[in-house]
């Protein structure tokens, strides 16, 4: 990054303002510059290029002016859209310009008022608490004596938490009050960008001293000042440089998958429309030179008088076909459909079933244009943290020192609220079933009480629900039961106090831990690590923050931050301010966290009388009962980060003395980093395993866990440490890495603790919705950076798993060649082999297929070149894939390769800053607003309050967006191709010179005015199936996902009907006015009319709610008659003049008008009613079971499921017939599967012996030919065979499921294999086939042999092995 | 407390049947069972309708004959041969004997008939002055371009009537003589020339020029006629109603016809002893044969036809009708017997369950 002088003492250059806000246009170059921004689109230019065409007098065919108007409406339309939307961003900027703060005006020596758009780069600001900030400014000088400043980002993230920033070093030393007429220093900072989590620069003070910049020191715009009374800055980014205006993108362009294929099928027009003009051009040519020699009576000469070419007249003719015939390419397409799809995200906006009446919020639409692209989805990518799960963390358990402390009471309080709330929810009828699955319970039901509880009471989330808990029977007390509210575990209680009386007994001796058992040290420990190993602030909830802004200073001293300069708060005494702080202690403390498990952690110490009662730069003070207050001093806080996966602080402790680092992190992180085993005793060592079970049964619980450990660092390590340290810190480039190599070094040989358990509670409603996601036939991934136990029990929770069915894990064991140390040394030594799955019969059928449960590691592997093939194909078997411990770009990756490789449509879906990546990748990227912050939002297209809003969106709006556009694109080829097709037929009678018979007015106003209202109203409101069935029917949405509706036979069928049509509106007008006396327009309005009326019958038999449609006729026709009454020499050369009121009194007119759409559109109906009938579609089902009557809408669903599946019977049939035919039941259709892996050499565990692992997997036979037989009508021979041979099989198949993490570690411990193929049926056979004739296959199978036919194995070994396998359980 | 409850969220959305989508539409749902009474219906409607134009249009009598005079085929092959293309022709007079057995009903329309003849090419279509034919004196000195190359004269005279179509127009004039029985002479049946254009189009859209001192000649003094025309527009009848811009002959032509075959109405018989028809006799058209078409391989006839509710004598309505009415019908009995086999797979089906 280049650095730039900025701001400087020189004060007044050129330097930007605030100013200028977000509008693109002024009064002045609206205008030019609109028209040049629509110019870019390629439709455009082509159609201002048509009407320019026809000023050219050799080829018009139009007046030109005329043919100017739909280019010049279209453009207009468009040019007011950007106006208004340029409008009010001009009113919204203008508001923000002219907000007021104080900025120091060199004249006169003081701060005073300006406006915000005076504000420039250089100018000082002065900011008093609650202000918003104007620009991005770095902090010089602040009230507070720490020179800190809190700021809320709720403007620009979306988080409410409070974030500390610090004045600019050398600043804050200062003893008065800054005084910006001394400053001198010069500043340096990188060129504005819009991250908004970086910041880097330099400032130089006048003695030649430098010091770094951080984003610690930038208060950025849009931001509020919090908890601190004033602060002065010097302005460093203004106006649009600001980091918020600079991420301000405005909602995004994509184009939707539907626009692509529009765009195609437009591209197949112009090609029609240049072979129409082409062989017309040819036609007109050989006219030409037949006629011109004859000296026929018709044929004009040249001005001069001599005759055309035959070749110049092609030419000509060429040109004015393109002209007449422009039609075909559809001018008004473009702008219905952004008509349509703005109606389409107001209608979203405005369903009632997408607004979340707790956080007041509704679905928001980002992106305007691919709302059909939600109809459309194959595959959804889903965040499980705080998009599955609420994100709202309540600790449930830990263990300390190697003891479980299970909290029973804790979980007997939650349960009985449960049950409470769920006595409440049967009250109120609901639809899905709740999850079974007892320790988990059902999370819907935890919900009320649970948001009841907010925190943040200054929200108006909290008083609502209060107000809403209220109207409910339940307890009044649970009402006020809030997630910080845990009831210690008695035992482990019983030890806090101990420990803490011995501690207030031996306080002032030399060693007061020494007293202390290990284990009571470890306890005490733990709580401190708890307490003090986080960010969390600490606020109380009697001091709102929300105050008027221009609030006088006394009421905000009070909050811990005394001000110490006095010339900012003269009124307050330091009495004054000590009492306040001891009334604020009484008072209920407040903690806010960036991440809430913190603050649950923070919550759960309190419960054990370990409270964090202040937190401040440098300190922190926990509150201990028989201790009383104690003030760690902070030394250094090493914040979290999402590679390292934990957090230190480095304090010293008050009763020691020492230099402590508590460090807090994932499991897998921090056990790796603990003090080796052979230098520890071996009650650590106890300690250790017996943490590590607990942490697996945690994770069995679905809990998230999170291990404590500690270092005692000597003041001779610490001081060395300091050294390198504050290198790093100092260091101007490459500053993050090296600070991250320091945290490396400080978090070794910790001394492990204890660990955690916190719960992550469910969604509501979220198996619900996954269970109809399922059923609407769309593939979910979970990707989650959470560990694998953890996420598969969040999975089952959530119904993505299934217990009957089989779990294929995929772990990496080898962590030194894992992809972030070492990742081209095994790009060539893993060989993955999947053999094709079995027969191609099964792949396809409709049993239940295998779930992919996959770790970071292997997904590295999987995700390479060579292998990605491999993972998809398996990944596409599966009924659900979980990735678990992904990365940000691992999770983006997965995404992009399904994307690219399967050619789907991809949704992802997340809520938080590591889930950005993957939602801008996605087709359609979903933001969850909910507690981590605004990132994902910012960065999706839609935005939903609640996972399960998702059902809605896609299965009901998705839809009907999609089959709404996709026949409206649809009808407008139709439409244009059929009313071109009129103009061609009739050349073959002109001589094909180009000319009309439908007059220049309809021709050029049919499409705008006429025919395009009935579409764009069906566009917008045609509801296919109305949404009670979509919901109910949820495989409905696979219309939408094998495009149905618009794919290309579709396209070319309708082109093929469009032309039958013309065909047929031609020549009826034709044939029933031959060799009369008619005339060429009064001929060609009967033709214009029963094209209309063609085109709205047409509509009328795809339209499946027919709304309105009878006001085009009626405009036709009073636009007709006006404009025939209208002049009477006017519009040369049609010159219409009384021709429809003479046709409305021919009767031949109306005969031709009824009969001829009657038989253009005879065959599509009688085909329609024939497929009604006899191959109905799955959407006429569901139309047919709308039209039952609404009570019995969910009975009927057999006889509906049972006709919708012509094909898959057979399909069915035909594999149990190749089943059977094979004889052998069990052996033929073993899914094998080999996953060879040859042992990277680089591993430790690499051995001598040739370490090619296979095993193969003679797989679920039975579930294959259950599922069949079950769904098969007709008597089920095999089905009983089977149970009957195998009685042991199914409940081997559930335990071994629920069974996954003990499964995986026995396999860690039987350390084979860096890969482990895991499944619960497979492993029956896969674990002793594996132990048997791994040995000796490992010798055949050392080349790169994918696939290796397994040998058959019989039934009864099987069930033989898994007799003896139970053991191993 | 309470007041949170019930208060709306800000953002909350209307609930109103147009916003949550609920207005009240009519679903029609295409299967058998709904269009099978849609195409019986359908399909006798038409087939009743067909039979009843088919009867009218058979009603409907025709005469028709070609005097182009290709060679072999009735005295004008004289003129034919005498014109050979050329233009302008040279007089020349022929005539057409017919005789009718019976009375031919009235009342009688006179049509002369083009084939091969493409008034509805491009550039003979937009070669005319509506302004000027309007009677504008300014575009009757400054015809429009369009017109161009019968603008104006080599000598730079503005042409009145301007443009290729006033240029061609059909100058064969007819006229019918009966002889009511074999020796006596032929009585000229009086062909009433006014009333064959649109009531609109002479009177509103084509006027002449104000009189110039009461004359039209003076009136379009001044202007040049067409180049094919042998005497100008004022002269075209000697009828002061019918002469000009609104001579209806001129009027009738200007209206270009749809398809390269087309026939215009020349005259309507229905007066005098005529106004019930044409009574039995022998007759004698007299054509002056002018137009010259067989260069471009044209014909020429001339139709007496009569007309019914629904206009002259075309069966295709009719048989269209007839056509649709039955496809319907069969398509209906398809239905029908998809439908009954539909439902019993159905019962069958149930019953199974």
């Amino acid at each position: 990054t280049s650095c730039l002088p900025r701001a400087s003492r020189t004060p007044r250059q050129a330097r930007p303002r605030v100013r200028g806000g977000t509008t693109k246009y002024t009064l002045l170059s609206f205008l030019p510059k609109n028209l040049f921004e629509q110019f870019h689109r390629l439709a455009n230019v082509y159609f201002v290029f048509i009407a320019l065409l026809n000023f050219v007098p050799a080829v018009n065919a139009f007046q030109p002016g005329l043919a100017l108007a739909p280019v010049l409406f279209i453009l207009a339309v468009t040019a007011f859209k950007d106006l208004w939307e340029d409008y009010s961003r001009h009113r919204s900027d203008h508001e923000i310009n002219h907000l007021g703060c104080l900025v120091f005006s060199r004249e006169e020596k003081q701060y005073v008022n300006r406006f915000w758009k005076e504000i420039r780069v250089g100018d000082f600001v002065r900011l008093r608490c609650n202000e918003i900030i104007p620009a991005d400014i770095l902090l010089l000088s602040s009230s507070d004596p720490d020179g800190l400043c809190h700021i809320e980002t709720a403007n620009l993230d979306g988080e409410t938490n409070l974030k500390r920033r610090q004045v600019v070093r050398g600043f804050s030393e200062l003893v008065s009050e800054f005084n910006p007429l001394t400053f001198t220093s010069v500043i340096e900072c990188e060129k504005p960008n819009n991250d908004l989590t970086r910041f880097h620069g330099c400032i130089t003070h006048n003695n030649g001293k430098k010091a770094g910049l951080y984003k610690e020191n930038l208060l950025l715009r849009g931001c509020t000042i919090r908890n601190t009374e004033a602060v002065v800055g010097i302005v460093i980014y203004a106006g649009h440089e600001t980091k918020a205006l600079l991420n301000n993108s405005g909602p995004r362009y994509k184009r939707s998958q539907l626009e692509r294929q529009m765009n195609c099928d437009v591209l197949w027009c112009v090609l029609l429309l240049v072979c129409m003009s082409l062989f017309s051009a040819v036609g007109h040519g050989l006219w030409v030179w037949r006629y011109q020699e004859k000296r026929s009576l018709f044929d004009v000469p040249e001005s001069d008088g001599t005759s055309l070419s035959p070749v110049t007249a092609a030419v000509y003719s060429f040109l004015t076909m393109i002209i007449v015939l422009q039609v075909l390419i559809p001018i008004s397409l473009y702008v219905s459909i952004e008509i349509v799809k703005v109606c389409q995200v107001y209608f979203i906006n405005q369903d009632m079933e997408l607004y979340d009446e707790e956080t007041d919020s509704q679905l928001q639409c980002r992106a305007l244009n691919i709302t059909e692209d939600l109809g459309q989805i194959q595959y959804i990518f889903s965040d499980k943290t705080g998009t599955l799960t609420e994100n709202k963390m309540v600790f449930r358990r830990c263990t300390v020192s190697g003891i479980e402390y299970s909290h029973d009471a804790n979980a007997q309080r939650l349960a009985r609220y449960q049950e409470a709330d769920s006595e409440e929810e049967e009250a109120v009828p609901r639809g899905g079933s709740l999850p079974q699955r007892g320790s988990i319970g059902s999370h819907q039901s935890i919900r009320i009480m649970h948001r009841s509880q907010s925190t943040k009471s200054h929200r108006r989330t909290g008083s609502r629900m209060l107000g809403r808990s209220l109207g409910h029977t339940l307890p009044s007390a649970s009402i006020f039961l809030q997630e910080k509210d845990i009831t210690p575990d008695p035992k482990l209680f019983e030890k806090v106090s101990e420990c803490d009386r011995c501690l207030a007994i031996a306080r002032h001796q030399e060693h007061p831990l020494a007293h202390l058992s290990p284990e009571l040290s470890d306890v005490f420990d733990f709580f401190i690590a708890l307490t003090i190993c986080n960010t969390v602030v600490v606020t109380s909830p009697d001091q709102p923050r929300q105050k008027a802004s221009s609030g006088p200073a006394p009421a905000i001293a009070s909050n811990g931050y005394s001000s110490g300069a006095a010339s900012w708060a003269p009124e307050n005494t330091a009495k004054e301010q000590e009492l306040e702080l001891e009334q604020e202690q009484e008072r209920e403390l407040r903690y806010e966290a960036e991440s809430p498990d913190e603050a649950a952690l923070v919550y759960a110490a309190r419960a054990y009388n370990c409270t964090l009662v202040d937190r401040l730069h440098d300190q922190v003070s926990v509150e201990l009962p028989h201790l009383g207050r104690l003030t760690f001093e902070l030394l250094h806080t090493l914040g979290f980060d999402s590679i390292r996966k934990r957090m230190s602080v480095v304090i010293r402790h008050p009763l020691t003395d020492e230099i402590n680092v508590y460090t807090k992190g994932a499991d897998s992180v921090v056990m790796d980093l603990l003090l080796p085993c052979s230098s520890g005793i071996q009650h650590q060592k106890k300690i250790r395993s017996k943490t590590q079970n607990y942490l697996n049964l945690y994770a069995v619980e679905g809990l998230r866990t999170l291990c404590i450990a500690k270092r005692v660092l000597s003041e001779e390590e610490y001081a060395c440490w300091l050294q390198s340290h504050l290198e790093a810190e100092s260091s101007l480039d490459n500053r993050e890495e090296l600070l991250f190599q320091s945290a490396i070094r400080l978090e070794t040989n910790l001394h492990l603790l204890g660990a955690t358990g916190i719960e992550d509670r469910l969604q509501d409603g979220v198996p619900e919705t996954i269970a109809k996601l399922r059923q609407a036939g769309l593939q979910i991934w979970v990707l989650t950076g959470d560990k694998q136990e953890t996420a598969i029990n969040i999975a089952y929770a959530c119904k993505l798993l299934d217990h009957d069915e089989e779990v294929i894990t995929l772990n990496a064991e080898s962590q030194v060649c894992s992809p972030l140390s070492a990742p081209e040394k095994n790009t060539d030594n893993v060989s993955v082999g999947f053999s094709p799955l079995c027969l191609p019969s099964t792949s396809t059928n409709s049993g239940p297929s295998p779930s992919l449960v996959i770790d970071g590691r292997s997904l590295a592997y999987a995700l390479e070149k060579n292998l990605e093939d491999k993972f998809l194909f398996l990944a596409k078997q599966c009924r659900s894939v979980l990735c678990c411990r992904s990365t940000p770009l691992q999770k983006s990756m997965v995404v992009k390769l399904v994307r690219s490789k399967l050619k789907a449509m991809t949704l992802a879906i997340g809520d938080g800053a590591n889930d950005v990546s993957m939602i801008q990748v996605a087709d359609v990227g979903v933001g969850i607003s909910g507690q981590e912050g605004m990132q994902a939002v910012m960065a999706s297209d839609f935005a939903v309050p609640r996972f399960r809003y998702l059902e809605r969106l896609l299965i009901v709006h998705g839809h009907w967006c999609y089959s709404r556009l996709a026949n409206m694109v649809l009808y407008f080829f139709y439409k244009n191709t059929m009313f071109v097709g009129l103009l061609f037929w009739f050349q073959f009678y002109c001589g094909f010179s180009a000319s009309a018979m439908i007059d220049q007015w309809y021709l050029i106003f049919f499409n705008l005015l006429f025919s395009s209202l009935p579409q764009l109203v069906t566009g917008v409101l045609d509801k296919d199936v109305p949404a009670d069935v979509l919901l109910t029917e949820p495989q409905l949405y696979k219309s939408g996902q094998n495009m149905e509706e618009y794919r290309p036979r579709a396209f070319w069928l309708n082109m093929a009907d469009a032309a039958f049509q013309s065909l047929v509106c031609f020549f009826i007008p034709y044939l029933a006015y031959y060799d009369s006396d008619t005339d060429m327009f009064t001929w060609g309005t009967p033709i214009t009319a029963i094209a209309l009326f063609t085109f709205l019958l047409h509509l009328g038999i795809e339209t499946k709610t027919w709304v309105t449609s009878g006001f085009s006729i009626l405009l036709f026709f009073t636009v007709a008659l006006i404009y025939n009454a209208s002049c009477a020499t006017c519009y040369p050369p049609s010159n219409p003049y009384w021709t429809m009121q003479t046709l409305l009194g021919d009767p031949v007119f109306y005969l031709t008008c009824l009969i001829a759409p009657v038989a253009a559109l005879l065959p599509r109906l009688f085909f329609k009613a024939m497929q009604g009938s006899l191959f109905p579609t799955q959407l006429q089902l569901g139309r047919q079971l709308a039209k039952m009557s609404p009570k019995t809408v969910t009975a009927p669903k057999e006889t509906f499921a049972q006709g919708h599946l012509p094909e898959e019977p057979r399909t069915e049939s035909s594999e149990k017939r190749s089943i059977r035919t094979s004889g052998s039941l069990s052996q033929d259709c073993t899914l094998q599967a080999s996953w060879h892996v040859q042992q990277p050499a680089c591993s430790p565990e690499a051995r001598g012996e040739p370490n090619v692992v296979d095993m193969n997997l003679p797989l679920r036979e039975n579930i294959l030919l259950e599922g069949l037989s079950s769904q098969a009508p007709g008597p089920s021979m095999p089905r009983e065979a089977i149970l009957e041979g195998c009685p042991g099989d199914s409940k081997m198949k559930s335990t071994s499921t629920s069974r996954a993490a003990p499964l995986s570690s026995i396999f860690n411990l039987s350390n084979f294999s860096s890969f482990n193929w895991i499944s619960p049926l497979s492993l029956v056979s896969g674990l002793g086939s594996v132990l048997q004739f791994s040995r000796s296959s490992l010798q055949m199978d050392k080349r790169d042999s994918e696939f290796l036919p397994s040998p058959p194995q019989p039934d009864q070994d099987l069930c033989g092995l898994s007799g003896q396998t139970t053991d191993y359980f | 407390m309470t007041w949170s409850a019930t208060a709306r969220g800000a953002h909350q959305p209307d609930n109103t049947a147009f916003t949550q989508q609920r207005l009240p539409a009519w679903q029609p749902l295409l299967s058998a069972s709904i269009a099978l009474p849609l195409f019986f219906c359908a399909g006798l409607a038409f087939i009743g309708l067909g039979l009843g134009l088919f009867y009218s249009s058979n009603g409907i009598k025709e005469l028709e004959y070609d005097y182009t005079g290709n060679p072999g085929t009735g005295n004008c092959s004289v003129c034919a041969l005498a014109d050979q293309g050329r233009a302008p022709p040279i007089r020349c007079s022929c005539a057409w004997y017919f005789s009718l057995p019976e009375l031919f009903p009235g009342p009688v329309y006179l049509y002369y008939e083009l084939t091969n003849f493409y008034q509805n090419n491009r550039r003979y279509g937009v070669s005319r002055d509506d302004s000027q034919l309007s009677g504008l004196p300014s575009a009757l000195r400054h015809p429009a371009n369009e017109c161009a190359p019968y603008q104006r004269r080599a000598t730079g005279l503005p042409i009145a009537p301007c443009g290729a179509i006033a240029n061609s127009l059909f100058n064969d004039t007819f006229s019918l003589w009966h002889q009511r029985r074999p020796g006596e002479p032929y009585v000229e049946v009086p062909l009433e020339r006014t009333g064959i254009a649109w009531w609109t189009d002479c009177h509103v859209k084509f006027r002449n020029p104000p009189l110039v001192n009461g004359s039209l000649a003076l009136a379009f003094r001044g202007t040049a006629p067409p180049p094919n025309w042998h005497r100008p527009v004022y002269e075209l009848s000697p009828d002061p109603n019918n002469t000009g811009f609104i001579n209806q002959d001129f009027v009738v032509w200007m209206r270009t016809a749809a398809l390269p075959t087309f026939r215009k109405l020349y005259a309507r018989i229905r007066q005098g002893n005529y106004s019930a028809g044409l009574p039995r006799g022998a007759y004698r058209v007299n054509i002056t044969y002018n137009y010259p078409v067989r260069a471009f391989g044209g014909h020429k006839r001339i139709v007496f036809s009569n007309i019914s509710w629904m206009g002259g004598k075309n069966p295709f309505l009719g048989i269209a009708y007839l056509v649709v009415g039955s496809l319907c019908i069969l398509m209906g009995f398809v239905m029908l017997v998809v439908y009954i086999r539909y439902q019993d797979q159905n019962d069958e089906e149930e019953d199974e369950e």
